[in-house]
């Protein structure tokens, strides 16, 4: 691929011969020059931390900032290091909200940590979509990733409600789904490390479920196939999500240190603390809902 | 009185270094290599006995060396190597019936050491990250070398059972990689033009041949019973590991792979089985910690390393890409150190 290489090299040349900038430009060579020959490095998840930076984050940044006009709540309770697992309500057809968090942790943290975001098999069975989810620091939901990654001091993201948040009709927006098997609760109390209750308001309205078709969900493999008021009557455009205002608040962390490792054992204890986590959610979505004042406001 | 040690699959590469190393070790008195063909290079210290392990002789064989201690290292992991699939299934799934069956009338055995692969995990959309020895295949190998080493785990459990005063310990290695080997992935990395899966970027591991051979020795030496991942530190995913060979690649949807490799590597000892293709596409990594905790043992080189070793032993590595980049560097530097003066 020599032309790909010469290409940029030319461009900057004719711009700016003699500037300050050549330390960048050769910085940006040197970027290209790693990537093209592999010189890089990518943990044992797969995850590609510079990719992260430049390819798959950069793009989102004008969503966040423009187009949904993201405000951010509690990012205090972000813990600067050490394990914690970031509990979410999910909504909004695809996983924008998911990857708005991300981007608000990695740019508006202190520390600009990562999240390393669980997420269900059938991404990671999607042709690029995992091959990005895996270059991005996610993995799949399950408890062996989700310890691991909790005992290596990651910051780890979960949006228990799965494919029934998301996919939800419109009609039944903010209203929390089952949240699973509690699964994420036995993997931060086996760790001991903290839950922190996140509520998203705006993702909801985004891409509004009017409909679904199921034959049309089962012909694709997906697990709904959304009908919502531009999809799929636009084509493309009808994927272009509405700029609805977001708030995302980081909720007071949930300590599980204090229990026992053999609480995660213990059904009760498991099913309770899911129970403390959505409540929390819950709340905090309708005090946010209160304060926001209209939904593209 | 030092050990007896026989070692199966002696005639190979692999095979052969381990007699070797073996034959350095001050506890080991007699290794014994055992193959169907001899060996290319015969190792000095150590003797060869020409036999099949398909075939009851190999009892004999046990009996007469008074072994204690079996290294299985016979299992075959492509059909052109074996000479065909069926005649590969038979070497690697019959052999080690034959061999278990003759290790359980061997009194003088108590030792018995077994090289697997971590292929036995499968490869797939489901699997963690990284598997445990006691997890199970989210999605279990159907075919081929995998396959064979599934079944070849299951027979070592059955010959555990029934001989308990025997200590065994599988190892479960990571794809081997380095100047020497030559294995399935070391020919495909080799090809001119590598073919990629579209869409995926499998994550890989690997293990140096030197510290594959010096995991199974320290098995051996030290006689730990139990299941032991052993690979490099790290991953590489198949882009960057086929970037650092320096060769253009080609991603086709996995369908088509098996067509589109067999046409670029025709007569070559690439695999583009079902299996491979899935490890292709979804890649796997293998948790070490046992290995390290338990046996002791902690590879020497990384899995980048290991790559690393291969690709020097090859003449392989991204020179070309580097020159340009050396040329852009000398450039950018000249224009800019010019434009200040």
């Amino acid at each position: 691929m020599p032309d790909a290489q010469i290409i940029p090299i030319d461009g900057e040349r004719g711009r700016q011969p003699e500037s300050p900038s050549s330390p960048a430009l050769l910085r940006a060579l040197d970027f290209v020059r790693r990537r093209l020959t592999g010189d890089y490095e990518v943990d044992e998840f797969g995850f590609d931390p510079e990719f992260t930076d430049t390819v798959m984050l950069a793009p989102l940044r004008p969503l966040f900032e423009s187009w949904f006009r993201v405000e951010l709540r509690g990012m205090e309770n972000v813990p600067e290091e050490g394990g914690a697992l970031l509990v979410a309500n999910h909504s909004g057809t695809i996983a924008v909200d998911a990857l708005m968090t991300q981007l608000a942790i990695h740019d508006h943290h202190p520390r600009h940590r990562y999240l390393r975001m669980l997420g269900a098999d059938l991404v990671f069975e999607t042709p690029f979509i995992g091959e990005i989810a895996r270059k991005a620091g996610h993995t799949l939901a399950c408890m062996p990733d989700a310890e691991r990654l909790l005992l290596a001091d990651q910051l780890v993201g979960v949006w228990p409600e799965g494919f029934k948040g998301i996919g939800k009709p419109f009609s039944e927006r903010y209203k929390l789904q089952r949240f699973g098997r509690g699964g994420f609760v036995t993997a931060a109390v086996r760790t001991g490390r903290p839950i922190i209750p996140t509520a998203i308001v705006g993702a909801e309205e985004i891409y509004p479920i009017l409909g679904n078709v199921p034959l049309a969900a089962r012909l694709l493999g997906l697990p709904y196939f959304p009908l919502t008021p531009t999809f799929p009557w636009l084509g493309p455009l009808g994927m272009v999500p509405l700029p609805s205002k977001w708030i995302i608040a980081f909720g007071e962390p949930i300590a599980t240190d204090d229990l026992a490792e053999a609480a995660a054992d213990d059904p009760m204890t498991v099913l309770e603390l899911t129970d403390v986590v959505r409540e929390r959610i819950q709340q905090s979505l309708y005090r946010l809902l209160v304060e926001r004042e209209s939904v593209f406001g | 009185m030092g050990r007896v040690v026989l070692v199966t699959g002696a005639a190979r590469h692999l095979g052969g270094q381990m007699v070797k190393a073996l034959s350095r070790d001050p506890q080991v008195e007699r290794v014994v290599g055992v193959d169907v063909v001899p060996p290319r290079r015969p190792v000095a210290a150590a003797e060869f006995i020409r036999a099949d392990i398909r075939n009851p002789v190999i009892g004999k064989v046990l009996q007469a060396t008074e072994a204690d201690t079996v290294v299985h290292m016979g299992v075959i992991a492509t059909s052109v190597q074996a000479g065909g699939r069926a005649s590969m299934k038979e070497i690697n799934v019959i052999g080690t019936m034959q061999l278990l069956a003759a290790c359980q009338k061997a009194p003088a055995l108590q030792q018995l050491v077994v090289k697997s692969t971590s292929s036995v995990y499968g490869a797939g959309p489901r699997d963690p990250a990284l598997f445990t020895e006691d997890m199970s295949p989210k999605h279990p190998p159907t075919s081929g070398w995998a396959k064979d080493s599934v079944e070849v785990e299951g027979f070592v459990r059955g010959f555990a059972r029934r001989r308990p005063d025997v200590s065994v310990s599988i190892l479960r290695l990571a794809n081997f990689i380095g100047p020497h080997v030559e294995t399935a992935m070391t020919e495909y990395f080799s090809l001119p033009l590598v073919p990629t899966v579209l869409g995926f970027d499998a994550r890989m591991q690997f293990i140096h041949e030197e510290d594959g051979i010096e995991a199974l020795r320290r098995a051996t030496v030290q006689g730990v019973a139990g299941v032991f991942n052993i690979a490099g530190d790290g991953m590489l995913v198949l882009s960057q590991a086929v970037r650092r060979t320096g060769r253009p690649s080609l991603a086709v949807p996995g369908v088509l792979l098996p067509v589109v490799g067999r046409a670029l590597a025709p007569a070559r000892l690439v695999d583009f089985s079902k299996e491979q293709v899935r490890f292709l596409t979804y890649g796997r990594g293998i948790d070490t910690s046992r290995a390290e905790e338990v046996l002791g043992f902690r590879a020497q080189r990384s899995t980048a390393e290991a790559f690393a070793d291969f690709l020097d032993g090859h003449g392989l590595g991204p020179s070309l890409a580097e020159s340009v980049f050396d040329g852009a560097d000398n450039t950018v530097k000249a224009l800019s150190g010019g434009g200040r003066a």
